[in-house]
């Protein structure tokens, strides 16, 4: 397949494709950041994270029809609002979500994959109800739009970089509350010994409230990113779902580096074969290959060998 | 040995006896065949069910890819039903005669290798159960030996259903694409579209069924089947008491896949088609709520179950096509939160002691509650 | 020392065992001889790698480097069902019992025929296997408990059916860790008789804090401290070496 092209062609597919695949990478991270907190840090299987995702996505839609229709000269910049609304819809809800639902269902992870895929059918329903079977996209900002030509064959999206440089912020800010903060400590504490942290004074309640927020706002960032690459329906988030585990199970649950390694690897192989093949083909290819790699490696890329 | 160990206690007996007369008397006397035509195609998810009580709710092993294997015997029998519908006669005006329509249309100019074996009814037969045995022993033994299990099991099922649904959408000329493989007509010559066959292919479909019931439990009796308890529970105890713990998920997870290809199969016959649309993850995960509502821990319960969700869906999908996601879900989460044995387990823990109260006021008002507990093989919890 | 020499009475030879995780050393570099019909107990302070020695005999965990030679069979090569049919039966800490299964049917799990997956399917429940599960429950004090479901059991009747489990195995090894922790002085006193009883004609490792229970069984002590063996020998012996003095005593 790799026949046709020079080697310098080469180059430049690769360069361009793995720019493209920026997005999608950002889309991935951002995801798998949020259901790798919520999985790596509570043991919960969240299912419904690309109906969070997604909720995120409708909030971006229509933060942009409101600023088209009232605030025109504020368009340009629209963006970082919705951004904000999408983070705390997503993590509303998932707060909401974590208090009627998943705090019954700690003890049992293989039993909270059901509760939230119930969970995500309900909500599928409520944006179709709500906002239409139709997918709706969104318009982006003048500056958003066209590319920066780096060399005469490589070109590099600017809302790519744009969504990159976010994700990239994002994920430090996650790290350091995760690994650094008070509360990111609380966090861990809870995870390890629940009735320990308890009994030192953690409100454990809140904190599992919290994290479970925190991961389904991000997931929420996540759908506006998405907003620039595909188009918003009511269920373009379960097409995610389960590339998305991947991407938390091939990095190794507890792992952030890990997970954006993961991240990185797939976003980038899809996209890099999806020049060279159909769509799908690269899909299951990469998927594949995955799945093979988990076979012989459970643990994941990264994973420490720890004493159980 | 089935008589000296006691195949069904009571409560089976009574749960074996009232579904055969449901199946073999009451809904075939009682619906036009249209209608027991779409109970016969319900019931094809019932060995699905059956199969996951074994895996999942025997052995705590949670599969979300049984699509892949009820597409896998679907498929299988499908291929063979395409062939004899598509003879040379049959496909005169194609560019290609001889070869399914949809490859005709795809410009494949002879039949791939893989479809070959499959102008037999033999070998398409042994097929159904071989294929998908290979490729749940495969899937098992690779990651049961390297003790993959619990969550990320269910992951990987699940990214592997995804996986052969991304396959036969994307190669449509060799797997019909999209749409599947329809416009089947004839098994061996009989034409399976009559009412009359319909009629035999429910009663044919039932005797299957219960064989499944009937080899399930056996399983459930023997030893193995105490071991799937064990294990799901002690796993480490298991195996230091001297057993494989991988050789036995991987026999009670191809149990479940061979069970699952029999109900696909039997789907492809019954409603005379097969398509991507019954191997993915949405299918895949609806199964699998068929099991919970039922009761993961009945064989019984897992048939009811099927039916039940299914009948809800027809019914609530045809005047309420909104409301229908809304009730999925809610059933979803509710059968998790309330009741995680389901039906089998709402019987078992407020029907049955009325009926036997009430049963023991009537013979004998000083009798003895009898003990209730162990009804499914499992005390209540 | 012994090592360079192997008599061929030794059940069990432990050489140059190490692992480590993630740099640290559990066990370092430990040798260790338990003959036929021995009893042997191990002690030592938290942390000092007992349970992880007993781990590593049974295959729950991989060793770095070492071997373990079992009848002169290398343990460290082979799986943990393996393990257990070459003769080494394993009593964990927390009783692990099956809450889902009757006492019988877990006493009937560990009978040791039909292990693999179509031996369980032709398993027939005769009458060697009634009167073996019977006499074990006997032994154990369980037998008119025998249809109980295991999770109404007591903590103290759980510890004794999993070594009732151990026992219908009839391993030429039997590794037991802590076995009375956690009783109550009656069942202690109980288990105690019942260990008596079960260690004829077998080797026994024992991890134990309770030193009267120690005295009172063991052949020979092995004191472990930081992966390694401190001091080893008769409990009079072990108890006055200064070495150990310190360890117990020194901090």
């Amino acid at each position: 397949m790799f026949g046709d092209y020079s080697l310098s062609d080469l180059g430049a597919i690769f360069a361009m494709q793995g720019f493209a695949g920026l997005i999608l990478f950002s889309v991935y991270v951002l995801m798998a950041l949020g259901l790798a907190i919520i999985f790596g840090q509570m043991g919960v299987i969240n299912m419904a994270h690309g109906e969070f995702m997604i909720l995120g996505a409708y909030v971006t839609w229509m933060t942009s029809n409101v600023f088209q229709k009232y605030a025109p000269w504020l368009f340009p910049e629209y963006f970082f609002a919705a951004m904000i609304l999408a983070f705390i819809a997503s993590g509303a809800l998932g707060m909401l979500v974590e208090w009627a639902l998943i705090r019954h269902l700690y003890k049992r992870p293989l039993d909270t994959l059901l509760a939230t895929w119930g969970l995500s059918l309900i909500l599928q329903q409520a944006y179709r109800s709500i906002f239409g079977a139709r997918e709706v996209g969104v318009e982006l900002p003048a500056w958003m739009m066209g590319s920066w030509q780096a060399t005469d064959s490589i070109q590099i999206p600017i809302n790519g970089m744009f969504v990159m440089g976010l994700t990239v912020l994002i994920t430090i800010a996650v790290a350091y509350v995760l690994f650094w903060s008070s509360w990111g400590k609380q966090v861990r504490a809870v995870v390890q010994n629940r009735v320990m942290a308890g009994a030192v004074g953690i409100n454990t309640e809140k904190v599992d409230r919290y994290t479970f927020g925190l991961g389904c706002g991000i997931a929420g960032v996540a759908g506006s990113a998405f907003t620039m690459i595909g188009s918003t329906g009511p269920t373009a988030g379960q097409l995610y779902i389960v590339d998305t585990f991947l991407v938390v199970v091939f990095g190794g649950a507890a792992s952030l580096l890990g997970t954006i390694a993961s991240a990185f690897t797939i976003s980038q192989t899809d996209s890099t074969l999806e020049f060279f093949m159909s769509g799908s083909m690269a899909k299951v290819i990469t998927l594949l290959a995955i799945v093979a790699i988990l076979m012989m490696r459970p643990q994941g890329l990264f994973a420490l060998k720890v004493r159980k | 040995m089935i008589i000296n160990s006691r195949f069904f206690n009571r409560s089976e007996l009574i749960g074996f006896l009232t579904l055969a007369l449901l199946l073999f008397v009451i809904l075939p006397l009682s619906l036009d065949v249209f209608r027991l035509n779409l109970v016969a195609k319900y019931l094809t998810y019932a060995f699905v069910a059956i199969g996951l009580v074994m895996c999942w709710g025997y052995g705590g092993i949670l599969s979300l890819g049984q699509g892949v294997f009820f597409g896998l015997g679907g498929y299988c029998m499908a291929m063979y039903l395409k062939l004899e519908a598509s003879s040379v006669a049959n496909t005169k005006i194609q560019s290609t005669p001889g070869i399914p329509d949809f490859m005709d249309w795809n410009q494949l100019t002879q039949l791939p290798f893989f479809w070959k074996p499959f102008h037999s009814l033999p070998i398409t037969l042994a097929a159904i159960i071989l294929v998908p045995a290979f490729f749940s022993f495969v899937i098992g033994a690779a990651m049961f030996k390297r003790r993959v299990g619990g969550v990320y099991f269910a992951i990987i099922t699940q990214a592997i259903a995804a996986i052969l649904t991304i396959l036969i959408v994307g190669q449509q000329g060799y797997t019909g694409g999209i749409n599947g493989i329809t416009d089947l007509r004839t098994l061996h010559g009989w034409d399976i579209r009559t009412d009359h066959a319909k009629f035999i292919l429910y009663f044919v479909e039932v005797i299957l069924l219960f064989a499944c019931i009937v080899a399930a439990q056996f399983i459930r009796l023997t030893k193995l089947g105490r071991i799937l308890v064990a294990m799901r529970e002690q796993e480490d105890r298991v195996r230091f008491s001297g057993y494989s713990v991988a050789n036995f998920k991987i026999f009670a997870f191809c149990a479940a896949a061979v069970f699952a290809a029999i109900g696909g199969a039997l789907f492809t016959l019954e409603v005379g088609f097969m398509s991507p649309s019954f191997v993915g993850i949405v299918p895949s995960i609806e199964m699998v709520i068929y099991t919970a509502v039922g009761g993961r821990l009945s064989i019984f319960g897992a048939v009811y179950g099927t039916l039940l969700v299914n009948f809800a869906k027809t019914a609530l999908s045809e005047s309420f096509p909104q409301l229908w996601l809304f009730g999925l879900g809610a059933l979803f989460i509710g059968v998790v939160l309330a009741f995680p044995n389901g039906l089998a387990g709402i019987w078992q823990d407020y029907i049955q002691p009325r009926i036997d109260r009430l049963m023991a006021a009537r013979k004998n008002p000083t009798f003895k509650l009898p003990d209730n507990s162990v009804a499914n093989g499992a005390p209540a919890e | 020392m012994r090592i360079g020499h192997q008599p061929k009475n030794f059940l069990l030879a432990v050489e140059a065992l190490t692992v480590s995780f993630d740099g640290f050393k559990a066990v370092n570099n430990l040798s260790l001889y338990v003959e036929e019909n021995e009893i042997r107990v191990i002690i030592g302070p938290n942390g000092a790698g007992k349970t992880t020695v007993l781990d590593l005999i049974c295959g729950k965990t991989k060793a770095t480097s070492g071997s373990i030679q079992f009848r002169g069979k290398e343990l460290t090569k082979l799986k943990e069902n393996q393990i257990v049919q070459a003769g080494v039966g394993r009593k964990f800490q927390t009783p692990s019992v099956f809450e889902d299964l009757t006492v019988f049917e877990n006493l009937e799990i560990s009978y040791p025929r039909g292990r693999s997956v179509f031996g369980s399917l032709t398993f027939q429940r005769d009458k060697a296997v009634k009167e073996r599960v019977e006499e074990v429950a006997e032994m154990i004090f369980l037998k008119d408990r025998l249809d109980t479901y295991a999770d109404q059991l007591s903590h103290g009747q759980k510890q004794w059916l999993e070594i009732g489990m151990l026992l219908i195995q009839d391993p030429d090894l039997l590794m037991l860790d802590e076995p009375v922790a956690g009783m109550s002085v009656n069942e202690r006193t109980k288990t105690a008789e019942l260990l008596n009883r079960i260690i004829k004609d077998r080797s026994v490792l024992v991890i134990e804090h309770d030193m009267k229970f120690v005295e009172d069984i063991a052949h020979k002590v092995t004191v472990l401290h930081q992966g390694q063996i401190l001091s080893e020998g008769s409990m009079d012996h072990v108890k006055t070496d200064p070495k150990v003095i310190e360890v117990y005593l020194g901090h």
